[in-house]
């Protein structure tokens, strides 16, 4: 019971990088490599505030700043150097590596003795769980779940009405068709940078969670992070098909959970965790592929 | 010519406007070569030119997607010489020859016009698409093409090339421009729906009393449409008929002039043969 929570808790935690990466990558068509990086660098800077006795929701909004000024790096770096996007988050995640590792001091710090968001969250949510019959170690698990829940709810009620305003559309818009945007008086420069600090501070949102979750930060923690997040946006849009907008921002949210399952259930099944990283490729891979070979196989036989 | 307009009624001045571009290792190539023109308020400019005779380059330079080297634009009595493609939006409004370039895909054709219906304007976070805005698109599309106004909330990917059209044209009109621009935007449609654009165009630009350039490769268009016709070549404006000489135009008479510059050296012989063929 409480590794099935827990894996849902994981899944959760790292939908807020899914959601980053919708906005990069589909929204904007921006593979943003900047995600490794900066998901570490939440990680770090939330760690570092957190150990210095800041306050826990405090250090998580410090993280995602952090990764909104990150994001906004490798923005202009794209829209005013005119560097192509891949180079720009390779060069930006680059020179994070060494940002974090300054920031972090060494290569792992742990969150021994102090409060985090996810402890606090437990505290409030506790009754609530109880409530729910879940018992001892499981109503704590049940309590963060239920804490992870509401935050990605919001997240994802909070970018919905974004990308309904005037400023949000326009933004889709020019990360749809920039000719049209320009063409509009939008500055789609502008828009990008502004997309990808978006983007990148959901990333470092979820980083500052995983630490204060896993009760640790790694300088390691980033790495194949765009990926998961690439492989969830992919799962959960091969799960639902064409949607508007709201449907696909709970859609990744959803691929994101339903990936981390598959994950516990192939290492139960004796992966080896070598090839993890392998299987995430071959998640992506078959999630890419896999909507279009049924598409193909629907119109054939509506053909017949 | 001079002193018969106040500056208030000249819309549109170009001065020495040149662009060039070079291939690297080609040779370089002058898509814009000095050309002066001025265009007063509310006229319909009509233009033609063979491929490659620098009619986009021309528009572009307008638009702002192509830099001059030399020379300078004033629009509305704003030198914009200097001013970015999305400042001068402000300004202009533009349809492409690809639907595709003049609309967002995964938007609905309601998101599209909510982007057009802030040009020039701040974005900001209020709703994009309000009820109002809703009803006034569905009569204003509704008014042009029956039938349309029932697709609001439909990805504009889903229309066809010449609705696709319509709507951009629609969305580069929704605030008045001090400046249309369309470059050959009926030239990737079947006859019928370039028919209907053109029509739309023409219904608009007279409606809203516009100011527009309009590049097109059919002589249909050229000849029924607009005060004014312009024929580019090689960079320079070769040939310019308004007022009542543009009103009486016909296919042959274009012909007689085609040959006219032709024997006096302003036009060679590819050009004026490849013109006939398509205008005339
Ligand atoms: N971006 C560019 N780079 C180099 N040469 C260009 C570019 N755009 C246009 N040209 C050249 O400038 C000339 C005018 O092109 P263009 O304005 O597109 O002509 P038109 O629209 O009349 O067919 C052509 O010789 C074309 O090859
Ligand atoms: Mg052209």
């Amino acid at each position: 019971m409480i590794t099935l929570l827990s894996t849902w808790t994981f899944g959760v935690a790292l939908g807020f990088v899914a959601l980053g990466v919708f906005v990069s990558y589909k929204l904007f068509s921006f593979p943003d490599i900047t995600t490794d990086g900066s998901f570490t660098l939440g990680a770090v800077v939330a760690t570092v505030l957190l150990v210095s006795g800041v306050d826990p929701a405090l250090a998580t909004l410090g993280g995602m700043a952090a990764g909104a000024v990150a994001g906004s790096f490798t923005g202009m770096l794209h829209a005013i150097l005119g560097i192509e996007p891949l180079l720009s988050g390779i060069l930006m995640t680059t020179a994070l590596a060494s940002i974090n590792l300054v920031v972090l001091g060494r290569s792992n710090v742990p969150l021994s003795g102090v409060k985090t968001l996810l402890d606090r969250a437990e505290t409030t949510l506790l009754p609530a769980a109880r409530l729910l019959t879940f018992e001892g170690a499981a109503a704590g698990e049940a309590a963060r779940l239920g804490f992870m829940l509401l935050a990605a709810a919001g997240a994802v009620l909070v970018l919905y009405l974004f990308f309904r305003t005037r400023l949000g559309t326009a933004m889709r818009a020019g990360g749809d068709t920039p000719t049209m945007a320009r063409a509009l008086g939008r500055n789609t420069g502008a828009l990008t940078v502004f997309g990808l600090a978006i983007a990148n501070s959901l990333t470092a949102l979820s980083g500052a969670i995983v630490a204060q979750y896993q009760g640790f930060a790694d300088v390691q923690m980033g790495i194949g992070m765009v990926v998961w997040g690439m492989a969830s946006v992919y799962l959960g849009a091969a799960l639902v098909g064409q949607v508007r907008l709201g449907g696909a921002l709970l859609a990744t949210f959803a691929g994101s959970v339903i990936f981390r399952q598959l994950v516990a259930a192939a290492l139960r099944a004796g992966l080896d965790p070598d090839w993890l990283k392998f299987a995430t490729a071959v998640v992506v891979l078959t999630a890419l592929v896999a909507p279009r070979l049924l598409v193909r196989r629907h119109q054939a036989s509506v053909a017949r | 010519m001079l002193g018969t307009h106040t500056p208030t009624q000249k819309m549109l001045e170009l001065h020495n406007a040149t662009v060039t571009f070079s291939a690297p290792g080609g040779p370089l190539v002058r898509a814009v070569d000095g050309v002066s023109l001025t265009i007063p308020s509310g006229q319909f400019v009509v233009v033609i030119g063979t491929n490659g005779s620098g009619k986009s380059t021309l528009l572009g330079s307008i638009a702002g997607t192509v830099r001059l080297d030399g020379g300078s634009i004033h629009l509305a009595g704003h030198d914009i010489t200097r001013w970015r493609e999305d400042q001068r939006a402000r300004l202009v409004g533009r349809v492409f020859q690809d639907p595709r370039a003049g609309t967002a895909a995964s938007l609905t054709v309601l998101e599209n016009i909510a982007v057009a219906a802030c040009r020039g304007r701040r974005a900001g976070l209020s709703w994009a698409t309000s009820r109002s805005l809703r009803a006034e698109a569905a009569s204003r599309l509704g008014g042009i093409v029956p039938g349309l106004e029932t697709r609001l909330d439909q990805p504009i990917g889903s229309l066809s090339g010449g609705q696709r059209q319509i709507v951009t044209l629609v969305m580069a009109t929704w605030r008045r421009p001090d400046l249309l621009l369309l470059d050959e935007h009926t030239a990737a449609l079947d006859p019928a729906a370039a028919d209907r654009v053109v029509q739309a165009t023409a219904r608009l630009v007279r409606e809203h009393n516009l100011t527009a350039l309009m590049v097109t490769h059919s002589l249909a268009q050229a000849a029924s449409l607009g005060d004014r016709l312009l024929l580019v070549h090689r960079g320079r404006i070769a040939l310019d008929v308004h007022g009542a000489a543009k009103r009486r135009l016909s296919p042959d008479d274009l012909a007689f002039r085609f040959d006219r510059l032709r024997s006096a050296d302003q036009l060679d012989e590819a050009a004026a043969r490849s013109l006939s063929e398509l205008y005339v």
